[in-house]
């Protein structure tokens, strides 16, 4: 168990988004969230290393751990270096491929270019885009493709060293190939890292995730083996999301 | 041609001929200012300090103290309207304090540029007694040009995209981290123009110079900031008014000067929005 959410209830303002929430998370599994649009999944992931936080509306109570520790007692800084997140659609920085990724490494004190260089590369190399970018590192980011900017994404998450990456429906904006080579990646790190994957797509969920959890107006319904959630869910309401009679 | 087309026309016809209203006062002002002062202007009126009681001979001192005068506006103005903006935007919550804050910022622009003038003269010139000065001007005229570089910083940052700090954020860098290195870089032009605006505005500007700065005559250079100075705007106003029997020349020649100056100005945050639009890559 890595990270484990004790009651947790989120509000923006006066409107809760989220209820009682109790989820425990296994070291390097990958979870997938599912639901609706509206159910509570993007917040419940941004909760957990408090980005919510830049809403000054946004208020929460329960606790969530991470490891043994309650976030709580871990700055910001540190529990965002922890817990890295890949947003909905690429969001690159307008500089180079190269500062891209060198930027957290950077605002965490590495300065000598050597340890930078490499930082750079093993990070490209763990998001399988090192072939097709270490021509070229200096050209802007934005001039990749949506898939690849992407994978730049996650490889700028794993170069400070993450424990945990959060997927924020990493995969909305791209094609099915790019789409498979994000997935193809995920499966990859899985060794080394805790992944949870909120997605739209229930099939991105079953092919992806081991186990998942289905969240539904705030409340999650049911969590369990992804297996056994799709070919055998407990909850009727799982069954008409999956099988697509709702959603 | 249908009706719709023609409408279109007209539509399009008159919104060229408001446009081109709007330009035309512009180039008459330019036109008609170079006309009459231009062959007033020589090396001589540029580097000479004036003569015969401002008949004849340069504006050279006058010329320096404007520039003087615009350096030392930027010099109290940028680093506090930008830092304010950079406070407001990104660190202050939405409170009472921020809002009487933020109240203040637009009541300002909208103070007379006298009452300026004689809010410098009894703070910086008789309170704080830095006596009639450069000091005393800067500052009279930093205050006055607050207003727009804070509101020009303000709107810069704003349109810097929120990913760009979600993104700096979310690999734990600090607030300060990510203000530093991933939201003023993409403000500069803005932040430049608005200064800019400003300082062209600061540099035309007598009322508030004139208690706290400007000197009617004075032919040699100042020698620290606690000299006073000719300026030109307020140059330009006693020849036309307070002196019998000048040329009229003069006065254009002196104006075509000023309005130069302000376009050199404007010149520079030209090439610098060039430069770094060549960057801008969202």
């Amino acid at each position: 168990m890595i990270i484990k959410t004790v009651n947790l209830n989120c509000y923006y303002g006066t409107q809760q988004v989220l209820r009682e929430i109790n989820l425990e998370i296994y070291k390097n599994e990958i979870f997938g969230i599912i639901g609706p649009a509206n159910s509570g999944k993007t917040t419940f992931l941004r909760a957990l290393n408090r980005l919510n936080q830049i809403n000054i509306s946004y208020w929460q109570s329960g606790e969530i751990f991470l490891g043994n520790e309650n976030i709580k007692t871990i700055g910001d800084s540190i529990l965002r270096k922890k817990i890295g997140i890949i947003f909905a659609l690429p969001q690159v920085l307008p500089v180079s491929i190269y500062h891209n990724v060198a930027y957290g490494p950077k605002v965490h004190g590495i300065t000598d270019k050597k340890a930078l260089n490499r930082i750079v590369e093993t990070a490209l190399r763990k998001a399988y885009l090192w072939d097709e970018v270490n021509e070229r590192l200096e050209e802007p980011a934005m001039r990749l493709s949506g898939g690849q900017q992407q994978r730049l994404c996650i490889a700028r998450t794993l170069a400070v060293e993450p424990e945990v990456i959060l997927y924020d429906e990493p995969c909305s904006g791209l094609d099915p190939i790019s789409t498979a080579m994000v997935e193809d990646t995920m499966q990859q790190l899985k060794q080394n890292y805790t992944q949870i994957l909120v997605t739209n797509n229930t099939k991105q969920a079953a092919r992806v995730s081991e186990r998942c959890g289905f969240f539904l107006m705030g409340e999650v319904i049911e969590v369990g083996r992804t297996s056994a959630i799709f070919t055998n869910p407990q909850d009727s309401r799982t069954d008409d999301y999956i099988s697509g009679r709702f959603g | 041609m249908n009706a719709a087309q023609i409408r279109q026309k007209a539509a399009f016809f008159i919104l060229a001929v408001v446009t081109l209203l709007v330009v035309a006062p512009i180039l008459m002002t330019i036109f008609y200012i170079t006309r009459n002062g231009v062959g007033a202007i020589s090396w001589e009126f540029i580097t000479q300090p004036p003569r015969n009681g401002m008949r004849e001979g340069g504006i050279f001192p006058a010329i320096v103290g404007t520039i003087v005068l615009v350096i030392g506006t930027m010099l109290f103005s940028l680093p506090l309207g930008v830092l304010s903006a950079i406070y407001l935007v990104e660190y202050a919550r939405d409170n009472f304090f921020t809002r009487l804050i933020k109240l203040s910022v637009v009541n300002l622009s909208g103070i007379p540029s006298i009452v300026y003038g004689l809010f410098g003269f009894t703070m910086f010139v008789l309170l704080l007694r830095l006596g009639t000065s450069i000091v005393a001007g800067s500052l009279t005229l930093a205050i006055m040009s607050l207003p727009v570089i804070i509101t020009a910083t303000k709107e810069a940052l704003e349109a810097v995209p929120r990913s760009f700090r979600e993104i700096s954020l979310s690999l734990g860098a600090t607030k300060w981290q990510t203000v530093r290195h991933c939201v003023l870089p993409y403000a500069i032009p803005g932040i430049l123009t608005g200064t800019v605006l400003s300082l062209s505005r600061a540099a035309g500007e007598t009322a508030p110079i004139l208690f706290t700065v400007a000197a009617f005559y004075l032919p040699r250079l100042p020698r620290s900031v606690f000299d006073q100075v000719m300026a030109l705007p307020y140059h330009l106003y006693v020849i036309s008014t307070q002196v019998p029997n000048i040329p009229t020349e003069l006065s254009f020649a002196t104006g075509f000067v000023l309005i130069a100056l302000v376009f050199v100005l404007n010149l520079v945050s030209i090439i610098f929005r060039a430069h770094f639009r060549k960057k801008k890559l969202w």
